[in-house]
């Protein structure tokens, strides 16, 4: 009686776990300044658990996703990550949309142990390495190193540097200045602009009277650079103009117009998802990206949401591989994570590498006849 | 004298009892921001509610002790005790000087007037990337007493409470002394306080040096317990959200302050579930508790349950 008693508990036992949902945490930006990023990013996330959940689950368990949104507040960010790790008892996290955010959370998840993947830029978030941290997404770093190897091949060795004031153009311009003399380019001019500024004219009248520039780098995000584009152009400077990251979206030719012609940015793969060859090894990946997310939420990518897509993925990747949510063996996974392709590129994770994307995995994109194609 | 300390005793049971109730660290974790909160906004009470000033930039004294106590042990090797003193000084000093103009003016543009310092402070801690981290802030050292790292939530559940229960007791003693009496005669009428010989302006400023410390320790407190910092904590927002604390717990109600405090703390994680309505549910409560309850819950409550003044 008393085994049969044992068996009984046991099979009620491990009925109960097999129904248990994996726990998936996430904190992001949906509302406040960084609702551009969280909103898509957020979007990506519930629909690949919905999709999950209705091929059977992971592990035969179904997923659940617990959300919460800090607003764009990095301080709300830290108390939802104790939330998710201590109450909610989260199985890993995705998100931490800001770098600001993601490092508010990154001391609570140290100390915790969950496997953690952020969706923030900054390098800072995996230099130098912490155990629990990851982001397969790109960072600023790579967008500096990118242009600059292009920069190199076309001999330019005299730039003129323009970043924003906020957050992004700042951290970019941090990374650009540590890396710049490695391709042996020096920096002659060296401007910033606000984010919220209408017009560039000055900075720009600047960089054209200093001698010797050869081209310009603009380190900006959303509409600064289409207008620094248009300041560009009616100067009448005839320099090549490169773009870091931010502006590969149809919205940056629609905002600069004609003056966007011959300009170079960075994007990854997704932004032309359909302009890639079929030998592309990401065009699978990204057109099903496409195909889902414009189906359910009828709005065009954008490259956030392809981040969540890959970072969420990375990590159930993981959890297959090691066959349990056990932490450790998690975290050990993702670590041991070889030929990811995602929508951002190919990520390999070793141990001191917690990002795994090289500057390859950028695409340097031109305007041409009015459409993003990839340069040659 | 029993009294008088009544609420303070009820205080201190909740404090005591609240650990062994609580089922996991997450409740600890906001149990710990409550009482932070509770702490500040007392300070700040002191100023709107006693002594009948604003200040709509209170959040930056948080920020100048938050990043006194991330940035001087980070970049110069600052004990952090010493740090978090330089802060409390630092805030307290920033206040000292700007009071007397700032206390020049009366309601709005007094209301103006702190609203600009508190956007300078934010704007520089956003600037000075170098040493602040800019936009995305920057981690802190744990804070250490005697060797010791105090790195475990419980440590700092029992330092905040010490914190609170002094600054309660402080906060009673002080508005029934002279001074206090003096305080609540500036806010009925400043030129009454001033006929029977109250210094007006000497003692504005003592007490917005006063709550800025307040408010600069307790910054150091969450900087060194969350372990980050960001430009965020002395943003236009948090004002505005301490402020409302004040509000809705009553203006010159000492235990107004921490029922406001807490209620107002615990509320975003309540409605964190709702998904996208939380802030409309937010604004809601809000309304009706200023429709409802003008003068703030506590003294509501107080006088509608035997009338008593606390």
């Amino acid at each position: 009686m008393t085994i049969g008693g044992i068996a009984l508990a046991i099979g009620v036992m491990s009925s109960a776990i097999a129904a248990d949902p994996i726990k998936v945490g996430s904190v992001l930006s949906v509302t406040g300044p960084a609702a551009f990023l969280g909103d898509p990013e957020l979007k990506t996330l519930q629909m690949y658990v919905d999709d999950l959940n209705n091929q059977g689950g992971l592990l035969g368990r179904p997923l659940q996703l617990v959300h919460y949104d800090d607003g764009s507040d990095a301080n709300k960010a830290n108390a939802f990550a104790k939330r998710l790790i201590e109450d909610d008892k989260v199985d890993f996290i995705v998100g931490g949309t800001t770098t600001g955010s993601t490092m508010s959370m990154v001391p609570l998840i140290e100390k915790a142990g969950v496997p953690f993947m952020s969706l923030a830029g900054a390098v800072v978030v995996v230099e130098p390495v912490k155990k629990w941290v990851f982001k397969a997404s790109t960072t600023d770093r790579i967008a500096a190193e990118r242009v600059l190897t292009d920069m190199k091949k076309h001999g330019i060795t005299k730039i003129a540097l323009l970043s924003d004031t906020a957050g992004f153009g700042q951290s970019g311009k941090a990374q650009t200045e540590l890396v710049v003399a490695k391709y042996g380019i020096t920096l002659v001019a060296n401007e910033t602009y606000g984010p919220k500024d209408t017009d560039a004219s000055p900075q720009l009248t600047k960089i054209r009277n200093t001698p010797g520039v050869e081209a310009i780098f603009v380190f900006g995000f959303g509409q600064g650079p289409a207008i620094v584009t248009k300041n560009i152009k009616q100067l009448g400077i005839t320099l090549p103009v490169y773009h870091a990251h931010g502006v590969g979206s149809e919205e940056f030719i629609k905002l600069a117009g004609p003056a966007a012609e011959g300009v170079r940015a960075l994007a990854p793969a997704l932004m032309i998802a359909d302009k890639l060859p079929n030998s592309d090894p990401q065009k699978p990946v990204v057109s099903a990206y496409v195909k889902a997310f414009e189906g359910r939420w009828k709005e065009h990518v954008s490259m956030f949401g392809g981040q969540a897509h890959d970072n969420f993925f990375i990590v159930v990747d993981a959890v297959k591989r090691a066959g349990t949510v056990d932490k450790e063996k998690v975290r050990d996974q993702i670590e041991a994570t070889k030929k990811y392709i995602g929508t951002g590129g190919e990520v390999n994770m070793t141990a001191a590498d917690h990002m795994g994307l090289d500057m390859w995995s950028l695409r340097m994109l031109e305007v041409k006849n009015g459409a993003w194609v990839e340069a040659q | 004298m029993i009294r008088r300390y009544l609420g303070l005793y009820v205080v201190a049971v909740i404090i005591a009892v609240l650990p062994f109730l609580i089922p996991n660290g997450f409740y600890l974790d906001l149990a710990i921001r409550m009482g932070i909160n509770a702490v500040i906004v007392l300070g700040l009470n002191l100023l709107i509610g006693f002594a009948g000033q604003i200040s709509m930039g209170h959040a930056g004294f948080i920020g100048i002790g938050a990043f006194a106590s991330a940035v001087l042990p980070t970049h110069f090797g600052w004990h952090p005790f010493v740090a978090l003193v330089a802060g409390a000084v630092l805030a307290g000093s920033l206040a000292a000087l700007v009071a007397r103009p700032i206390f020049r003016l009366k309601g709005h543009y007094l209301a103006m007037a702190t609203l600009g310092l508190g956007i300078i402070v934010n704007i520089v801690l956003r600037n000075e990337a170098k040493y602040t981290g800019g936009p995305d802030g920057m981690p802190v050292p744990p804070f250490t007493l005697f060797g010791f790292a105090i790195d475990s939530d419980k440590h700092w559940y029992w330092i905040v409470s010490v914190i609170l229960m002094v600054s309660v007791w402080a906060s009673i003693n002080l508005m029934n002394s002279p001074f206090g009496r003096a305080l609540r005669g500036l806010h009925g009428s400043e030129v009454a306080a001033q006929v029977v010989g109250v210094n007006v302006t000497r003692y504005k400023v003592a007490i917005f040096v006063m709550s800025a410390v307040f408010a600069s320790l307790m910054g150091s407190v969450t900087a060194h317990y969350v372990g980050f910092v960001s430009p965020s904590l002395a943003d236009f927002g948090h004002s505005i959200e301490l402020i409302t604390m004040v509000v809705v717990g009553g203006m010159a109600s000492v235990f107004g302050s921490l029922v406001g405090a807490v209620l107002l703390t615990a509320l975003p994680q309540a409605l964190a579930t709702f998904e996208g309505w939380e802030t409309v549910a937010f604004g809601v409560i809000l309304i009706l508790c200023m429709i409802f309850m003008p003068k703030g819950l506590v003294p509501t409550l107080a006088a509608r349950f035997g009338g008593r003044r606390e």
